[in-house]
């Protein structure tokens, strides 16, 4: 690829609410494969970012080790960022989600980094709740070493060299509902129309917040017989129902079908919108989810969408009953009560 | 919306916008090319061969081609493209041998040109190699025209002006000059099989206000003035000079006059400088040579005393413009204003002039005195006699004569082969691919930051002395090549294949413009406003695919593309790539 971008832009573009232009939310060229779905959703975290006005420095985006995990270097140029151990991001994101829990936590991750090597530090951030967006970007394989079989290929799926899986796949998605995250989704690099609200959805949910995003490797799994190409999941895509997502400053001017639809009020007044539902699922019982989730495989769709959604979430800092201030920015005379009351306490005990 | 049809050959032509916007429709960018890579005899050539005058219009075109270059759509100014012309010019090697050869043989037919200027130049240019026998008539004694009479040489320099006409000269062209046709009936009596009339517009308009005739001696007409200095019967001009007018006729007056005595030069324009006929940066070239332009002030009188001109009285007023835009001069209360001086020149335009045309031999004149033609083939109601330049259709300018020229030729041409005149040729098309491998084009992608590099000048103390002394310096190599760096490669397209394209959108990411939508078809107006940029620019074209698997299209707005190639080298499939397209106006050598 050309590691030259123009540095034009589109005058015409619009700022957001905070006085931004996309362009502001862009990062460096990307160095992927030409077509890798992974930019996609590059594209759609920067869409998401730029809609949702977010000030760019009250974001930080943390990454393992893979394709996936380059990405951060392709957008947000302008907030923190921690680019750390294959299948660590989860530590690195609690160690500073624990310090400062005023920024917008945003990892992302891949099938290896996160259904492989990663997979303690996946399962544990899940029980925890952190405050945070976490993103697989999945290709099923392993784009970065010539295209091995990930722990996400789907049983059956056939690689490039012609050869079946012969493993049956992890679900994240399921995986993820098994243990309790209080919001689960699935979709597709090459449906910006879904990714998009559902970041932003995401970003607005008070805890940890799971997308698993199919990822099309346009050089090692985009053959014929691939359950994560391009057209089989364009053709065996299936949406539990499209998602809207209203910010909670905005008015709701369209109005939805009767019983086709669905609104999820979050904490912050936000509202998610889902319409044309899957019939028996709702998208805050997890049962159903489940059972939705279970009826696709059978029927070998590919199930995308909001698949969950607990408002009622309570995240970490929440759980552990912290101050609202951010650790990091505790003080001296605010973490040391004083040689007075060191005394006292030392008096109790004599 | 309809899909694209790219096949059109105007669809990717008006993509090349300064092309498009160029009277002779010159490959711009492809020539511009050539200069960065310094092959400056090619560059030349291939203007040459579209317009005729590469070193003249370095200097002195209108460059139409500028407010429409793209450039200017993305950052604060467009390519000079005017002055990289030039620095081809400027830099060729020997360019002869690559010119037509003129057969001995001749066809038999005989064409005279009246008026030895651009759009006559244009014809003999194009009609001599095809062995046509060539008679041009000029009252003065050197070919060029107004390029000649009307362009001071401090704009134009004289050894720049005969090289070029003299390469269309020594092409075997009889030349009459020194000869000035008095009547068109003896011209039609000769056994000439066709006639091309180039003579511009040669009569500058007077103004009648009192004491215009008591102060002739020292009142001029300006293109009368300029052909006096440019043919050195004018040497000097009074110290106090006052110029009428705002075009850029009283640019070059005013300018001439300060380099032939005139210490207090003042130009007087009576709308406002907004409404200035002359082009910005020759206003910016006078104002730099000291010289006040004062506006909203009509003349009202030639002040003269004892019969010698002591100076004009002008008038204050103030412009109205109404819903339409037009406009009308208030006079405000302000006390008149007078201005001393020693000489005037009138330059407040020009007009047609055809007393040589007898009215009783079958030539229509129209509105204005202005002949009747056919508007493609610049046939007249004589069916061998035709128009072109300024004599044409009014007062335009140097490439829209040569324009007007080309395409005079190939009507006589047609004419005179008994062919239909009306029948007129497609242009000439060719695009292809300029991939080279992953990474890597034909064309140099990568867009610079550069903005607009300034052309030196010579400073005041050493131009100021002597009207032979050429202001603009020109690029050199160096400045050249970086000027041609900010050029976008318009030209070379990108090509949209929608069988190819699995939607991956990686197109879409990497585009630094946001060019590149996929969205459900509707109808244009509608789909300007929800693409990812908004498609404001009316007047740039959406480039549509056919139906695609999701059945949405892929919708492309033009307006801002960098043809950075970026689409295509980030598209797995190809379904994108960058083709060169090279559009050149059929000449008559072709028909």
């Amino acid at each position: 690829m050309t590691y030259v971008r123009p540095n034009f832009r589109h005058p015409g573009l619009p700022k957001n609410k905070v006085g931004f232009a996309k362009a502001d939310y862009e990062g460096k060229i990307s160095t992927l494969c030409a077509g890798c779905g992974h930019d996609s959703i590059s594209g759609a975290i920067v869409q998401a970012c730029f809609e949702m006005s977010i000030l760019p420095h009250q974001l930080a985006k943390l990454s393992g080790i893979g394709c996936s995990s380059k990405t951060p270097t392709y957008f947000l140029d302008n907030s923190h960022g921690f680019n750390s151990v294959h299948g660590r991001m989860p530590s690195i994101a609690t160690g500073a989600y624990m310090a400062n829990r005023d920024l917008i936590y945003l990892g992302v991750s891949g099938d290896g980094d996160t259904a492989s090597i990663g997979m303690g530090q996946f399962v544990h951030s899940i029980r925890k709740n952190m405050n945070m967006v976490y993103i697989v970007m999945n290709n099923g394989c392993y784009g970065l070493t010539k295209g091995q079989d990930s722990a996400t290929a789907d049983f059956g799926s056939v690689n490039k060299a012609g050869e079946k899986n012969v493993f049956p796949a992890i679900d994240l998605v399921g995986m993820a509902m098994e243990l309790e995250a209080t919001f689960v989704g699935r979709s597709f690099s090459g449906d910006k129309e879904q990714l998009v609200p559902m970041i932003k959805a995401a970003m607005s949910h008070p805890g940890f917040a799971f997308i698993d995003v199919i990822s099309p490797c346009v050089t090692f799994n985009n053959n014929k017989g691939s359950t994560k190409s391009y057209d089989f999941v364009r053709e065996h895509m299936e949406a539990t129902s499209t998602i809207d997502f209203v910010p909670h400053k905005d008015e709701i001017t369209v109005s939805y079908i009767e019983g086709q639809s669905a609104y999820v009020t979050l904490h912050d007044g936000s509202v998610i919108h889902l319409s044309k539902l899957s019939p028996h699922w709702y998208p805050q019982d997890r049962k159903s989810a489940i059972n939705r989730l279970q009826e696709a495989k059978a029927k070998g769709e590919v199930l995308t969408g909001l698949l969950y959604i607990d408002t009622n979430s309570k995240d970490l800092h929440e759980l552990q009953r912290t101050v609202k201030k951010p650790l990091n920015s505790l003080r001296e005379e605010e973490l040391c009560p004083g040689s007075q009351v060191l005394k006292r306490i030392n008096e109790e005990y004599r | 919306m309809k899909a694209t049809n790219i096949k059109d050959p105007e669809y990717f032509h008006k993509v090349v916008d300064c092309q498009y916007a160029c009277p002779a429709h010159t490959p711009v960018p492809e020539y511009i090319r050539l200069i960065a890579a310094e092959k400056y005899t090619e560059a030349f050539m291939i203007n040459w061969e579209s317009n005729v005058f590469p070193g003249i219009l370095g200097r002195t075109c209108d460059r139409p081609c500028e407010p429409a270059c793209r450039r200017g759509r993305v950052e604060e100014e467009p390519v000079a493209i005017c002055r990289l012309k030039r620095v081809a010019a400027d830099n060729k090697g020997e360019v002869k041998h690559l010119m037509p050869k003129i057969p001995k043989e001749k066809n038999g037919k005989k064409i005279a040109l009246i008026g030895g200027g651009p759009a006559s130049l244009t014809v003999a240019r194009d009609l001599a190699p095809l062995g046509y026998e060539i008679h041009l008539y000029d009252e003065w004694k050197k070919g060029g025209g107004m390029m000649r009479t009307q362009i001071p040489a401090f704009r134009l320099p004289e050894t720049v002006l005969d090289e070029e006409v003299d390469y269309i000269l020594d092409m075997g062209i009889h030349t009459h000059f020194n000869t000035y046709v008095k009547s068109m009936k003896e011209i039609l009596e000769k056994d000439y099989d066709a006639i091309f009339v180039g003579t511009g517009a040669p009569k500058g308009r007077d103004l009648s206000i009192p004491g215009r005739e008591e102060g002739d001696e020292n009142i001029h007409i300006g293109i009368d003035f300029l052909a006096g200095v440019a043919f050195e019967h004018i040497k000097k001009v009074g110290k106090k000079v006052i110029v009428l007018g705002g075009g850029n006729t009283a640019m070059d007056c005013c300018r001439t006059s300060r380099r032939l005595g005139g210490k207090e030069v003042t130009v007087v324009v009576r709308s406002p400088f907004k409404d200035m006929k002359a082009s910005p940066w020759e206003i910016e070239d006078a104002q730099r040579e000291d010289i006040p332009i004062f506006n909203n002030m009509p003349p009202k009188e030639f002040v003269v005393e004892n019969g010698k001109l002591k100076g004009v009285l002008f008038g204050k007023v103030r412009a109205e413009y109404d819903e339409n835009g037009k406009r009308t001069l208030i006079p405000t209360d302000e006390p008149d204003v007078f201005i001393e001086c020693d000489d005037v020149m009138i330059a407040i335009g020009q007009d047609n002039a055809f007393p040589w045309i007898e009215r009783d031999i079958g030539l229509e004149l129209g509105k204005w005195d202005l002949p009747v033609l056919n508007k493609e083939t610049f046939q007249s109601t004589i069916p061998k006699v035709f128009f072109g330049g300024d004599a044409a259709f009014g007062p335009e300018n140097i490439i829209t004569a040569v324009a007007h020229g080309h395409q005079a030729a190939i009507s006589i041409h047609k004419f005179c082969q008994g062919r239909n005149v009306s029948d007129r040729p497609l242009p000439m098309t060719n695009l292809v691919s300029q991939k080279m491998g992953i990474h890597e084009w034909i064309y140099d992608s990568p867009v610079v930051d550069d903005m607009r590099y300034k052309v030196p000048h010579e400073s005041n103390a050493v131009a100021l002395k002597d009207r032979l002394v050429e202001v603009e310096l020109g690029f050199d190599e160096d400045l050249g090549f970086k000027e041609a760096q900010r050029c976008l490669n318009c030209d070379v397209q990108t090509v949209f294949n929608t069988s190819r394209c699995i939607e991956c959108d990686a197109c879409v990411d990497i585009c630094p413009t946001s060019c590149i939508t996929f969205t459900n078809n509707g109808e244009e107006e509608e789909i300007r406003v929800r693409l990812n940029a908004p498609a404001e620019n009316l007047t740039q074209d959406l480039y549509v695919s056919d139906l695609l698997p999701t059945t949405r299209v892929m919708v492309k707005d033009e307006d801002v593309c960098l043809h950075c190639g970026l689409c295509a080298e980030r598209c797995p499939t190809a379904a994108w790539d960058m083709q060169k397209y090279l559009y050149n106006v059929t000449k008559a050598e072709q028909c």
